[in-house]
């Protein structure tokens, strides 16, 4: 592995458990890797975490970076960027991922800021690729792919003249592959030094609320939109999620509408989706929603307007109003079922 | 002893409510089918800093904006809640600004201020989604930052300290931090006191005496002709000692590679009849290959 110019996974842990979103990072960062023939690194700032970061080797971490201190059990911002920033300067990768989640957006910004490097925030694609600019070339840097302006645009978005290169995804978007237990790594401690300065946040109390909503997990979501015109209409979402056993999702339009919880929010700003089973019901389907369900096995768009770009990803649609089809819907699945 | 905030507040396109072609046909974004819109989390910043001022007296509540002239209305916004003092940062040379450019400028402009106990912020604005601007803004003035807010448990103006509620994905936390420390708000918490009558009447020709038509893109103005004693204060590059190779597309480190618009490659869809029969063959269908149980 080289000394410098690797690709580095910033790997949040909460509680001593690494992110899954961080173990998707690790993955799409060993592809980035390959293609540009270096190595991946881990950034893990915690306290004890040895034994967590053997797995980040199987998934082709070649040096973990543990930054052990007892002030960084729990993430506040300043240590944090302290440890990472000097981590950077000392390490120079040529990229640096964090997960979109509220301590990688809470971090990446304070880090760009200090180094003066960009950062793109909520990524949807990561690729690598060349980029002319005033007549000189940079070869293999980073396209940091993402929708943009309410999904009108997709926006490739470059940083050639500073590195590392940073992005952020959030969890679910980015594959996770199979874990290679055999795969060889290094992993190295750092015990940093943190003056009482950094500690100004003091953490009084922290609740976890169990995610009563799954839709990572789910084999298949019926999801509404802008389309069911009215919370009333929305239940009869509900009441085909509840027929089928599914989830409940829904554009951000509808949970901006306070039809619904901002839990059940699909696509590029609440949670991608890779289900059996997609039903769309009022749904247009903006690129940003898109985003966060394209990939699902198979998509049943139901719709009034045959022109909504829904129909164009969709595998079966269904053009009419969601309080006809929706019943007939139903009513088929208790009869044949 | 009042304390000192600095509320940092964004107008934007209202990308909720399009209402026009949002492209133009040369692939640029159409931000005249958009309406500019209060970013709506800003204001709950702002109702935060009016709560503190309502709790603290004697405290001071100062708006700034970055952006064109027609982004005054978001300050006079301001001025109808109860700000005391209004500032638009405006300056052709801050034009192409990235979020690191622009966090660049406010923290100029919250120096000018000076003596800052506290800045809050919105998490995000609509127009990008990128939360950034607000923990690149705290890490260019050295300060601590909370993000996400959505309450205060504690305000402690002797002891300098706040105790907020932060909102994460599975659950929250509360968090006391020392003063000066930067707060970003979410939509969850401190909904917006709406205008006062008297403010209104008393700021409804509040001006900064912008009057060139401007587009909403890229045309910021000159503000050489600014006064000290016009209420809606007008900075440029130079009154808050900014670096010019910091500020706007110099001082952006990302560029825009390309733009696509959004073109979806149709496959094979198939067409379902909205008739119950149809419905029912299709749900027989996903049945028998096992799709749904």
């Amino acid at each position: 592995m080289k000394t410098k110019n690797n690709v580095m996974v910033f790997v949040q842990q909460d509680d001593g458990r690494i992110a899954d979103v961080s173990i998707e990072l690790v993955c799409k960062a060993r592809e980035l890797a390959d293609r540009l023939k270096v190595g991946v690194e881990a950034a893990l700032p915690g306290k004890g975490m040895a034994g967590e970061a053997k797995q980040l080797v199987a998934y082709g971490v070649d040096l973990v970076n543990c930054i052990e201190h007892d002030g960084l059990y729990h993430y506040t911002p300043l240590p944090y960027t302290k440890v990472m920033v000097d981590l950077i300067l000392e390490r120079e990768p040529q990229i640096v991922l964090y997960g979109a989640t509220t301590t990688g957006r809470d971090l990446g910004p304070r880090i760009a800021s200090n180094l003066k490097v960009g950062l793109t925030a909520d990524c949807t694609d990561l690729q690598i690729g060349d980029h002319e600019l005033q007549g000189k070339l940079f070869k293999d840097i980073l396209y940091q792919i993402r929708p943009a302006f309410g999904g009108n645009i997709i926006a490739t978005i470059v940083s050639p003249e500073k590195k590392p290169q940073m992005a952020t995804v959030r969890e679910g978007v980015m594959k996770l592959v199979p874990a290679n237990p055999g795969y060889k790594g290094e992993i190295v401690e750092i015990k940093p030094t943190l003056e009482a300065g950094l500690f100004q946040s003091e953490l009084l109390e922290a609740v976890k609320e169990a995610r009563t909503v799954n839709l990572k997990g789910a084999q298949i979501i019926v999801a509404g939109g802008m389309g069911a015109g009215s919370k009333e209409n929305f239940q009869l979402i509900e009441q085909l999620a509840h027929a089928l056993n599914a989830e409940v999702g829904a554009s951000r339009a509808a949970v901006d509408a306070g039809w619904v919880d901002k839990a059940h929010q699909v696509g590029q700003t609440g949670t991608t989706v890779r289900p059996k089973l997609y039903i769309a019901v009022g749904i247009s389907g903006s690129i940003q929603h898109r985003a966060g369900m394209a990939e699902s096995s198979r998509i049943i768009a139901i719709n009034t307007d045959p022109q909504s770009p829904i129909f164009q990803i969709a595998h079966y649609g269904i053009v009419g109003d969601l309080k006809d089809v929706v019943p007939a819907f139903i009513k088929a699945y208790k009869n044949k079922a | 002893m009042g304390l000192n905030i600095v509320v940092l507040v964004k107008q934007v396109p209202d990308t909720k409510n399009v209402t026009g072609k949002a492209m133009k046909d040369d692939g640029t974004v159409n931000r005249a089918a958009l309406p500019a819109i209060f970013n709506p989390e800003d204001l709950h910043a702002l109702e935060a800093a009016l709560t503190v001022k309502d709790q603290v007296p004697g405290s001071r509540v100062n708006v700034i904006t970055m952006g064109p002239p027609s982004a005054t209305q978001v300050l006079k916004d301001s001025l109808y809640r109860g700000a005391d003092f209004v500032a638009l940062i405006s300056d052709r040379k801050f034009a192409g600004a990235d979020t690191l450019a622009t966090s660049y400028a406010l923290k100029c402009a919250i120096e000018k201020i000076g003596n800052v106990d506290l800045v809050f912020c919105g998490r995000q604005a609509i127009d990008g989604d990128t939360a950034q601007v607000g923990p690149q803004t705290a890490e260019k003035l050295g300060m601590n930052q909370v993000t996400c807010v959505s309450a205060f448990t504690k305000l402690d103006a002797k002891a300098r300290t706040i105790a907020v509620r932060r909102s994460l994905e599975s659950g929250y936390e509360v968090v006391r931090a020392k003063l000066p420390v930067l707060l970003t708000f979410t939509d969850e918490g401190f909904a917006p006191r709406p205008s006062s009558a008297r403010r209104v009447m008393m700021y409804k020709n509040a001006s900064a005496a912008p009057t060139a038509e401007a587009s909403y893109d890229d045309c910021y103005m000159n503000a050489s002709a600014c006064k000290d004693n016009e209420i809606i204060a007008l900075w440029d590059i130079a009154s808050i000692k900014a670096d010019p190779e910091s500020c706007g597309l110099a001082g952006s480190p990302t560029k825009v590679k390309k733009i696509d618009s959004v073109v979806l490659t149709a496959q094979d869809i198939r067409m379902i009849d909205n008739s119950e029969s149809a419905i029912g063959s299709l749900v027989h269908e996903l049945i028998a290959d096992h799709t749904i149980g």
